[in-house]
């Protein structure tokens, strides 16, 4: 399929893209890396009368470390996150992460905010977001305000953010040096989309080094049953429901296991072993 | 046609322009505006990877690119792979290993291994296979596709 007929336009600056969402009062559709947005125009899912394409735009494209946090502007692409130094010693959960985004001419094109903007249930970002409880910026007509994870993910595909509103900046407080982390996927082929979210849940969790805090990683790993509510992968927040067998083998070789002294021995898979199992699992926990 | 726009790039060393519609895919623009048909239409929604070219020196889908985002970019297809009447270092191994059949996914694995080996010039087979996982192929069962990354790695490593 091709994409249905828009305007199209590539502003230069934050403020250029704001003035255009505005001119369209809601029928413009801001383009990220286009990893998700194409193919739905591909398949006419989508039909916004104007993408306003953001790839033009070299302020969104930063990775600066400050005191206790880093921030990464919106249109940066997962393969520069993926070799970043900063976020490889700052955020080790987000490199681990980002390794499993799509396939490597995905993380290309793919950004950091784009895919936290779109939500999808089975996408790691917003996992990574929430498991590490940070926050996007938005800007809109009005100006700026700053977004917690716990206020932005609504449900499926949904956030907090406004039509006239653009997701600029991901904030996220840095790990701590030493800090155990796991990522954890079920998914029946890696880097795929869309095609079994019903199927699929991504989480990560993190939790303090205190032997007293292993619960609360426990607890965030059972949450992820409830899946498809990115709300399920907050870390130490979600309640147990439910008893899907996958949460239920992850939490016994994951959260659950006795074996302490350090880290907890995550169910770490690579991407390859994943793809290679009928039912992958793959984890990421934070002790 | 409303909002034709201008679209200025190079594509293996050479300056194209062309004008299209924006809705234009990156791809069709390749092979229809173009004439450069050795890039493949598969999905075309980002799944089978037989689109994949180099945009500016990095391996992208160019189904799930807009023709105008290319404008000013510089871009490789897999036309551009073999220089001065020699199949680059990847082909030959392709055709050593059996590394493809009916060659329909081979543009976009070349260029896909291309990018991968550039950023992982030692890989391990398991390395290999994930790096390739980005594109689909229905015919070789990958094995002899593994096999020729492999060897093409080695090839690139000592030199042309």
């Amino acid at each position: 399929m091709k994409p249905p007929k828009f305007e199209y336009h590539a502003p230069r600056t934050v403020d250029e893209a704001l003035a255009l969402l505005g001119r369209y009062g809601g029928d413009a559709k801001v383009l990220a890396g286009g990893q998700s947005l194409m193919p739905l125009l591909n398949f006419r899912l989508a039909r916004p009368a104007a993408p306003v394409d953001l790839n033009r735009i070299p302020s969104l494209a930063f990775i600066e470390e400050s005191v206790g946090r880093v921030r990464l502007g919106a249109m940066t692409r997962q393969r520069t996150i993926e070799f970043s130094p900063v976020v490889a010693q700052r955020l080790p959960l987000l490199k681990e992460a980002t390794r499993w985004v799509g396939h490597l001419p995905i993380r290309t094109r793919g950004t950091i905010g784009g895919s936290i903007a779109h939500a999808d249930p089975s996408a790691e970002y917003p996992a990574v977001l929430t498991a590490l409880e940070g926050e996007v910026v938005a800007r809109g007509a009005k100006g700026e305000r700053v977004i917690k994870a716990a206020d932005l993910f609504q449900t499926y595909l949904t956030t907090t953010l406004t039509p006239d509103e653009i997701l600029t900046e991901v904030r996220l407080p840095a790990m701590a040096a030493g800090a155990g982390y796991a990522l954890e996927e079920f998914s029946r082929r890696h880097g795929d989309h869309r095609h079994r979210r019903g199927r699929r849940a991504r989480r990560a969790a993190l939790q303090d080094g205190a032997p007293g805090h292993r619960r609360r990683g426990a607890r965030a790993g059972a949450a992820a049953r409830r899946r498809g509510d990115p709300r399920a992968r907050r870390a130490g927040r979600g309640r147990h429901r439910g008893r899907g067998p996958e949460s239920h083998r992850a939490g016994r070789s994951g959260f659950g296991h006795p074996r302490i002294g350090g880290l907890p021995s995550p169910p770490h898979r690579s991407p390859h072993e994943a793809r290679a199992r009928a039912s992958d699992r793959s984890g990421a926990w934070l002790t | 046609m409303a909002d034709m726009m201008t679209v200025r790039l190079k594509v293996n060393g050479v300056a194209h322009e062309g004008r299209c519609e924006p809705r234009k895919l990156l791809v069709d623009f390749i092979r229809e505006d173009l004439g450069l048909t050795g890039t493949h239409v598969g999905c075309e929604h980002g799944i089978c990877g037989a689109c994949t070219i180099i945009v500016n020196g990095e391996s992208a889908r160019s189904c799930i690119m807009l023709a105008v985002q290319a404008d000013g970019a510089e871009l490789m297809t897999v036309e551009g792979l073999m220089q001065d009447g020699k199949l680059h270092p990847l082909q030959e191994a392709f055709r050593e290993h059996h590394g493809l059949q009916c060659g329909f996914c081979t543009p976009g694995m070349l260029m896909t291994a291309l990018d991968f080996l550039r950023t992982n010039p030692s890989p391990s087979d398991r390395e290999i296979r994930e790096g390739i996982s980005a594109v689909l192929c229905r015919c070789t069962g990958y094995q002899g596709i593994v096999n020729a990354v492999r060897a093409a790695a080695a090839t690139l490593r000592g030199g042309r």
